[in-house]
């Protein structure tokens, strides 16, 4: 058997401990010409907490994908139980006993705890509710869980509802529990609890995988710490040298494996060539304790307080969702403030509108590039004047000056390179990247003094990131402001001049972008609460 | 969120041809001429099922709907309600809006420009009369449709729901005033006032037409200019098709939809007093033409273009009044006309659907 061969060549590394349950051996997974994850290798054993850490697009969330069967792997083997196995479908990955509670919780949230927990089996069954209450009995005494079979899933608190989805995996005799950033969307106590619970599931024999971005977590109930950077596997620390470690200098050395410059890919790695800022003067705009609620169970802002001067870059760094888009919003006018107060060029802005604002020259470049920046279904030229519908000289007395139009399009798409077959071409139908370059063009049109981009290059290929970088570094050096926000880290540590770190609605720090200043930042961006020096 | 998504998918199927090249054109005739001719085909087939011969009632409607004069004044007349009917549809389908309550803000229109006209006739010239009783009947209809837009546009209810049970509450409202309030004694049947042939829209060249036409078509026209060819109309259009798109770029979104709404009920309560003064002369209780949905589908086989929807208005006016003729004359129920219509629409979606498919297979 080819799975006998394989494991006849042990690995080089002595193994006191078990043979893994689910071993990764060179996984590989590109899209279109972005690696997800490459040459990755991973165990994970009955009895162990295995945590995945890594920035956003480390690659975690593909990894994770492979083992639920959400995904296949390009390369590389998953071997389940010494043997090499494809899961196919995640009813594959459930019927191994790998099973998944993600972050948004997967329940009907009409139906009740009991009801979700019989889906899935045959519909020509009768529902086993007995059998049911008497797993759900024994599994609730094992593992000190308290669930209510009989409430309706979707009164009960988040916790409460991952709870459920643990149970189901129990029931379905899972080996495997993968918890993708579970603690996300948690309370201090949740998190807490959960924490507990994972180490009563690694005791009766099961193993887990744990991804998170914060530190603390990661240290207090992982057991074996991977991680993640750029789709590849940078370090692992084993649980006897996890032990060893004293908390500074384990957060040290995670902090060095998440965010030290490792790559000599020749991209501008360098840093910027730092202008000095004249910060003598007034700032440009200066945001004073600000407070914005979060919608509907997202992360809100809390007393930010900002200034940036015009010339300067501002990098705003920070795990997607920590409240960087409600800043962005907030000075754009899209969101009213609770509290506090904005002035932009000495003027107070906070009963302003979006168009008024627009007009002072406050320009927000939004990540959302489809659905909030742009109508797909119109032409490039009408999205290019999105913001300027009505105003002279494409419009006269209301009228539509098509000529003008279409003259200040054609213009707009030279001297910007945006690749479409042709000015009344949907602007949906272009690339993500020159769908960005038509944004940045509209943005950067009339009298701009301020430009916020949020996230400019997500989801861009390598030349389209490179270009849209010298953008915004020429958007600087022509004297106007810019607001950088960013989940990559040396996208920000490349075109700021000063970084302020967002943490869980806050700001965790504001730095000077100097020499040392990625492993502080990376430091604040997983919790402060453990930062050093 | 279904509803921007669905216009969405209509506005895009709109723009598409511009960005292609000349065949687009043809492609689209053979698109829409296409099913019709299916269509009539198939409805050929439930005739001879019906043991009616199709050739003689396809023969009867074109005869008595077209090519005879007062035949086709009859559907001439016919199409100005109608196609105020449409103008605010457009305006709504257009902006994002399923204003589905036409047939209430109709009524209602149409009711209340009954019992004005007839009163304010004594005091006033006729001119200014048939002016007067025009502008109550469109306050009306907004009146009508603000509590929908309101709700849909402060606190997001969709007005699917709303407008059809305004229009539920409307049909019935009206139906309430001519037997209680506007009551004309001197008839057994409960009726309001009539109002006198001369005191009526004026005719027009001396045929049977009236002034409504000309109305019905002003509103198609502007509208479509105005959707097609101002800021206005682009700023409607903006939030039909990506409202949070519209939000960004700073427009009042919230303003604009309760706009869109005044506009679209505004012009069906108008279409209520172009029916009533320049057609009916008084309402009749029960009475409900129920052009709503008759419209409805004609403005999407147009796809939500003004000019071709004065065409398909007129299709159908031709084949609503000689299909009520060939109803008499052959012994088909006159709802006959409803089925082509809804045969028309069904093979319409697939064509188009069948088309799209094929266009995004050719793309990729």
């Amino acid at each position: 058997m080819p799975a006998d061969t394989l494991m006849a060549k042990p690995h080089a590394r002595p193994q006191p401990l078990a043979a893994p349950l689910v071993a990764l051996r060179g996984i590989g997974k590109r899209f279109a010409n972005v690696v997800a994850n490459e040459s990755i290798d991973l165990e994970l054993r009955a009895g162990e907490v295995h945590v995945l850490l890594g920035e956003n697009g480390a690659g975690k969330s593909t990894l994770v994908a492979l083992l639920s069967g959400l995904l296949q792997p390009d390369a590389g083997q998953i071997i389940v139980d010494g043997s090499p196995m494809r899961i196919l479908s995640p009813g594959a990955a459930l019927a191994l006993g790998i099973g998944t509670v993600f972050q948004h919780v997967m329940l009907s949230p009409a139906l009740t705890v009991a009801e979700n927990l019989l889906l899935g089996q045959g519909w020509w069954r009768r529902p086993a509710r007995a059998a049911l209450d008497q797993a759900v009995g024994a599994i609730a005494r094992d593992f000190g869980l308290n669930v209510d079979l009989d409430a309706v899933t979707g009164e009960l608190s988040l916790g409460e509802q991952q709870q459920v989805e643990i149970i189901r995996g129990l029931l379905r005799q899972t080996r495997l529990l993968i918890f993708d950033e579970s603690t996300s969307m948690l309370t201090p106590q949740g998190i807490e609890e959960l924490g507990a619970l994972m180490r009563r599931l690694v005791e009766r024999g099961l193993a887990i995988v744990f991804i998170t971005h914060k530190l603390d977590e990661a240290r207090r109930f992982g057991d074996r710490i991977t991680v993640l950077r750029l789709g590849r596997k940078v370090g692992e620390i084993s649980s006897e040298r996890l032990e060893a470690l004293d908390d500074a200098s384990a957060h040290q050395e995670i902090v060095s494996l998440m965010f030290e410059t490792i790559k000599a890919t020749g991209e501008a790695v360098v840093g910027k060539e730092r202008k000095r800022v004249a910060m003598s003067g007034k700032p440009l705009l200066e945001l004073r304790d600000i407070t914005v609620t979060g919608q509907s169970g997202s992360t809100g802002i809390e007393a930010i307080s900002l200034s940036v001067w015009p010339g300067e870059v501002l990098g705003i760094a920070g795990i997607d969702g920590n409240g960087q888009k409600l800043i962005a919003e907030a000075i754009a006018g899209q969101r009213r403030l609770d509290s506090g107060k904005i002035t932009f060029g000495g003027i107070a802005i906070d009963n302003l509108d979006v168009g008024a604002r627009r007009k002072l020259g406050i320009r927000y470049l939004t990540d959302d590039r489809l659905s909030e920046g742009s109508v797909a279904a119109f032409a490039v030229s009408a999205n290019l004047l999105l913001k300027e519908i009505g105003k002279e000289p494409f419009w006269s007395r209301g009228f539509t000056r098509t000529a003008v139009i279409d003259v200040h399009a054609n213009a707009q798409v030279k001297e910007f390179d945006v690749r479409t077959p042709s000015i009344r071409t949907p602007i949906g139908k272009l690339s993500g990247g020159n769908i960005q370059k038509a944004l940045l063009a509209r943005e950067l049109f009339g009298d701009a003094r301020l430009v916020i981009f949020s996230k400019p290059t997500y989801g861009l290929d390598y030349n389209n990131i490179v270009t849209s970088r010298r953008r915004i570094a020429e958007v600087g050096a022509r004297g106007i402001a810019v607001i950088l926000i960013s989940t990559d880290l040396e996208e920000i540590l490349a075109l700021s001049d000063r970084i302020a770190v967002m943490s869980r609605g806050r700001i965790a720090g504001i730095l000077e972008n100097t020499g040392d200043a990625r492993l502080a930042v990376g430091g604040l961006m997983v919790g402060g609460a453990l930062e050093h020096g | 969120m279904n509803t921007g998504e669905a216009d969405g998918n209509v506005i895009a199927a709109v723009d598409a041809p511009t960005a292609e090249d000349g065949s687009g054109v043809i492609h689209i005739l053979l698109l829409t001429v296409g099913p019709i001719v299916l269509a009539l085909v198939i409805s050929g087939a439930l005739l001879l099922i019906l043991g009616v011969n199709p050739l003689t009632y396809y023969a009867v409607v074109l005869e008595r709907g077209l090519f005879t004069s007062l035949g086709l004044e009859q559907s001439i007349t016919r199409m100005g309600p109608l196609l105020l009917v449409a103008a605010g549809l457009i305006v709504a389908f257009r902006a994002g809006i399923w204003n589905l309550g036409v047939d209430g803000q109709f009524l209602l229109g149409a009711v209340l420009a009954a019992a004005s006209a007839p009163a304010l006739a004594h005091a006033l010239p006729p001119a200014l009369v048939l002016l007067a009783s025009a502008i109550l009947a469109a306050i009306v209809g907004v009146v009508w449709s603000l509590l929908p837009a309101l709700l849909r546009a402060y606190h997001g209810v969709n007005e699917i729901i709303t407008t059809l049970m305004m229009t539920f509450l409307g049909t019935s409202l009206a139906n309430v005033l001519v037997k209680l309030m506007f009551l004309d004694p001197a008839t057994t049947v409960p009726q309001t006032r009539t109002l006198p042939v001369d005191d009526r829209l004026p005719r027009l060249f001396g045929t049977t037409i009236n002034a409504g036409l000309l109305i019905g078509l002003l509103a198609i026209v502007g509208v479509q200019i105005m959707m097609a060819h101002t800021a206005f109309g682009l700023k409607l259009r903006t939030v039909g098709a990506n409202p949070v798109a519209a939000a960004h770029a700073g427009l009042p979104v919230a303003w604009l939809t309760v706009l869109v709404f005044a506009l679209s009920a505004g012009l069906i309560g108008l279409a209520g007093a172009v029916e009533v003064l320049g057609i009916q002369g008084n309402v009749r209780a029960d009475w409900n033409p129920a052009y709503g949905l008759a419209v409805i589908p004609l403005v999407f086989l147009a796809r939500l273009n003004g000019y071709a929807a004065i065409a398909f208005v007129f299709l159908f006016s031709v084949l609503s009044i000689g299909g009520e003729s060939a109803a008499r004359r052959v012994g088909v129920p006159t709802f006959f006309t409803l089925v082509l219509i809804a045969l028309i629409m069904i093979i319409l979606a697939t064509v188009e659907y069948a088309d799209q498919r094929a266009r995004a297979g050719r793309a990729s």
